[in-house]
């Protein structure tokens, strides 16, 4: 046997390999574009924030605005809540959270109307802490929105938010 | 490798075909042609030119022509003019937009946002033709690609005002075009020397405007243009890559048995 | 299916394969004999198939996007171009790969015309083929409509008014095709439906034509019948699969510079504005691909006899293998029927032409004149040429030597063929 015979099969193994290689790449970048094209899109991305008039709701009201095609709850708080909302050992809880840091104006609490547990909406003035109830799996929220009983694994978000003036909150 | 060449050199054939096809039909006048930048393999955007436009379209087009596919986000995304975020959101706050219903029911104004559509100058179509004498200003959005010629064209046509040729009847309100189809228009000429001035310096002649306004309009046909090239080039110098290691691997593999691929 | 028993070297693989037998199906297929001197005009099986994949996967991503309503499709497709993240990519490689898809068609119809492929025993094969491209001459066409542009809606009109050529029940037909009493939104509707469900339909028949083409096994440039398999054939895998692969890359380096730096060369400029009932753009001409039916259709004066010639010119296709009754299938062995051959490409190139130029003068008398050769060559010609010609001699196998000549000579003609082609 010669020796470029000898040799021949390393090479034609160096050659399949390399295309082989170079195919998976190809194909794996063709992946990503129609992976991609399912991510929110730029008109969407660009929907980021919502102005929202607050100077009609009272204390112990709240109101639900649609931000993101997500509800949030802007709840107005009395005295009462949020000495109850404040009152509470952290270590009582599943999901520890200092109401100070979930409502930085007392009176306002803003978060996404949504259970943490598999996305329903919970019910307002309901539940065995008074503040939220959600129906569905029977989560119970305090008057912070804390997660004090049931299935939901966390306590319901806080959106990026602020106050434009004292009657207008800028979600977003 | 002789077949390989044969079956490129038909496809060349096979696609020049078409090419040939496309440009059959001549217009009356051969449009005038411009080298623009956005045009080669590797074509981009003249920004400034962009910028420009912009302003042009603004001053001089927008008061009649909507470009109601562009948001006005869009002036500050990549690839296009590329204004700041914070010029962008000046442009845009100097237009009114109708939102609603706030929560006394009631539809009412406010300034726009980034995230709006570009402000229409007729409410719907039928008020557009009647406030223009019966001819419909076409939205602009997508101009370019909806006129044979392209770019080239509509540059054409922003050139192509001119004296009616000896025995040609025009009625009022249409003008002459040497280059529009069937040569009469019935837009009348939009550009004059110094009607918007820019703030960069360059000398705003008709010819200049006629060139930033297009290079404009192309980009709100096609905004992602730039992005387009760049990829195009990198996916045909994958492909020739990947091309040449197959056609080794092929010689090897039928190296195995004596035939000719 | 398979010539010999096939049975997995596992143990999981051979209880799996004695339920379901994918793996003799693999197998098969891998080992599949195909005739070693295949040339690259049998690659385009491969690339359509792929074709078919791509237009389905883009097609299934850009239905995530695209809205069918009269008011909102132009919009959406701009949505698509302008926000979706490669929208712009995924449209373009969905609009050009119809025509790349058709490119390759024509190629892989005219080389079985050429080596005469849809003769016995492989008729059901090429009916099963005039099948797929009539399917995707209706796909494409309600494609093109989606983006309802000018040209969609004025493409649609003209060419659902064909079936009110027929008669008593023309209107009716038209009627109930609308969904209306012109082409508005139920037809939109509707046409994106079928639209999205015709490319499976494709793909079902896709199946069958490469059923039914393995039964007999590929036919090849000198179209003799060979032993399979023996010293005449290799394994598909991988002597056929790379030489696949490369033919596609080159196809797809041609599709690549159409989708990044030509994408609207192909179509037309007037489907970028929107669609408008009360204006018909000065020039209606169809997709490329449509072009030699539209000048049949155009070069007869009468409404009804035009619609007819239309669809008898792809129902002539159909019987085509009883209608050449030459034995010899390559053209390689019959030298009269070659440049007939040519003549047919040629009349078909013109047809093309016309149908893209004004149905007046000149290409109205070229329009008819073209539209007869075409019937002719295959109701004429073809029978009787099966009869009078005088074929040359055929080799008895791919590398035995031949009656009076060396497999060299063999290969050497095919080579001539192709500079002839070009």
């Amino acid at each position: 046997m010669s020796d470029s015979e000898k040799k021949k099969p390393n090479r034609r193994d160096f050659i399949l390999t390399a295309t082989t290689a170079a195919g998976a790449v190809g194909v794996g970048a063709v992946v990503w574009p129609l992976v991609d094209q399912m991510n929110p899109d730029a008109s969407v991305k660009a929907l980021a924030s919502t102005e929202v008039d607050i100077s009609a709701v009272e204390p112990g009201q709240s109101i639900t605005v649609l931000w993101r095609g997500k509800p949030v709850f802007i709840k107005r708080r009395t005295t009462e809540e949020i000495e109850s909302a404040r009152a509470v050992d952290l270590s009582e809880l599943k999901h520890p959270e200092k109401d100070e840091d979930r409502a930085k104006n007392p009176e306002w609490l803003v978060m996404l109307g949504v259970c943490t547990h598999l996305g329903c909406v919970p019910l307002t003035d309901k539940g065995d802490y008074g503040a939220w109830f959600c129906p569905c799996h029977g989560s119970h929220y305090d008057t912070s929105g804390r997660i004090r009983k049931g299935p939901a694994p966390t306590n319901m978000e806080v959106p990026k938010y602020e106050f434009v003036n004292s009657n207008t909150i800028k979600i977003g | 490798m002789r077949k390989l060449i044969k079956l490129s050199f038909f496809f060349i054939l096979v696609s020049s075909l078409f090419f040939t096809k496309a440009n059959a039909a001549g217009e009356q006048h051969d449009l005038l042609e411009v080298d623009w930048s956005f045009k080669s393999f590797f074509g981009k955007f003249d920004r400034a030119s962009l910028q420009r436009g912009y302003q042009v379209y603004t001053e001089v087009c927008a008061s009649c022509h909507s470009l109601k596919h562009l948001s006005y986000r869009n002036l500050a995304e990549k690839g296009g003019p590329e204004f700041t975020e914070l010029e962008a959101k000046a442009i845009a706050s100097n237009f009114e937009v109708i939102d609603g219903p706030n929560s006394d029911g009631e539809m009412f104004e406010r300034p726009a946002k980034l995230s709006d559509k570009f402000v229409m100058p007729y409410a719907n179509v039928q008020e557009a033709i009647a406030a223009n004498g019966g001819a419909y200003p076409p939205d602009m959005s997508v101009l370019v690609k909806a006129r044979k010629g392209g770019a080239d064209y509509i540059y054409s046509v922003l050139m192509g005002y001119d004296e009616p040729p000896a025995g040609m009847e025009l009625d009022d309100g249409v003008y002459y075009n040497k280059y529009m189809y069937g040569n009469k228009i019935k837009m009348s000429s939009p550009l004059d020397d110094d009607i918007v001035e820019y703030s960069d310096g360059t000398k705003a002649t008709v010819d200049q405007m006629a060139r930033d306004v297009t290079t404009f309009l192309q980009w709100t046909a096609e905004p992602h243009l730039e992005t387009r090239h760049k990829l195009g080039f990198r996916v045909i110098l994958y492909l020739s890559v990947l091309t040449i290691l197959v056609y080794f691997s092929m010689k090897k593999i039928w190296s195995r048995i004596e035939t000719e691929v | 299916m398979s010539d010999h028993e096939y049975t997995p070297k596992s143990k999981v693989g051979k209880w799996f394969n004695d339920r379901l037998p994918l793996l003799t199906l693999a197998n098969h297929l891998t080992e599949y004999p195909t005739p070693k001197n295949l040339n690259y005009w049998w690659t385009f099986g491969g690339i359509l198939t792929f074709c078919l994949i791509t237009q389905i996967i883009t097609g299934i991503v850009l239905g995530m996007h695209y809205v069918a309503h009269a008011d909102l499709a132009f919009q959406s497709v701009e949505h698509i171009m302008r926000d979706v993240n490669y929208g712009w990519l995924i449209r373009y490689v969905h609009a050009n790969g119809a025509s790349m898809f058709f490119l390759a068609v024509y190629i892989h119809i005219f080389r079985s015309l050429y080596y005469g492929s849809y003769k016995s025993p492989r008729e059901v094969i090429w009916i099963i083929g005039m099948l797929i491209y009539f399917l995707m001459m209706a796909t494409a066409f309600m494609g093109y409509v989606l983006p309802w542009g000018q040209m969609s809606f004025w493409g649609a009109t003209v060419i659902t008014n064909l079936f009110s050529a027929i008669p008593l029940v023309g209107e009716s037909i038209t009627n109930w095709l609308w969904g209306g009493y012109s082409v508005d939104n139920p037809t939109l509707t509707r046409f994106f439906s079928l639209h999205y469900l015709f490319p499976f339909l494709i793909l079902g028949l896709v199946v069958l034509h490469i059923w039914a083409l393995h039964v007999p096994g590929n036919n090849n440039p000198i179209g003799i019948d060979i032993k399979k398999p023996s010293k005449d054939t290799v394994p598909f895998h991988p002597y056929i699969v790379i030489k696949d692969a490369f033919a596609l890359l080159i196809f797809l380096l041609i599709f690549a510079f159409f989708v990044f730096f030509s994408p609207n060369i192909l179509g037309h400029a007037d489907n970028y504005i929107e669609a408008n009932p009360l204006v018909t753009p000065a020039h209606i001409v169809p997709e490329w691909y449509l072009l030699p039916f539209y000048a049949i259709l155009r070069s007869v004066p009468d409404k009804l006899l035009g619609v007819i010639a239309m669809f008898a010119a792809i129902f002539v296709l159909v019987i085509l293998p009883w209608l050449d009754t030459s034995k010899v299938r390559s053209t390689v062995f019959r030298p009269i029927y070659k440049q007939f051959y040519w003549f047919l490409v040629a009349d078909v190139l013109i047809l093309g032409y016309v149908g893209a130029m004004p149905a007046e003068g000149i290409y109205l008398l070229i329009a008819r004149v073209a539209t007869a050769y075409y019937f002719a060559h295959f109701l004429i010609i073809l029978p009787f040429l099966g009869f009078k010609e005088k074929t040359t001699p055929l080799p008895l196998s791919i590398t035995e030597p031949i009656l009076g000549g060396s497999p060299d000579i063999v290969m050497a003609r095919n080579n001539s063929n192709f500079k002839e082609k070009l």
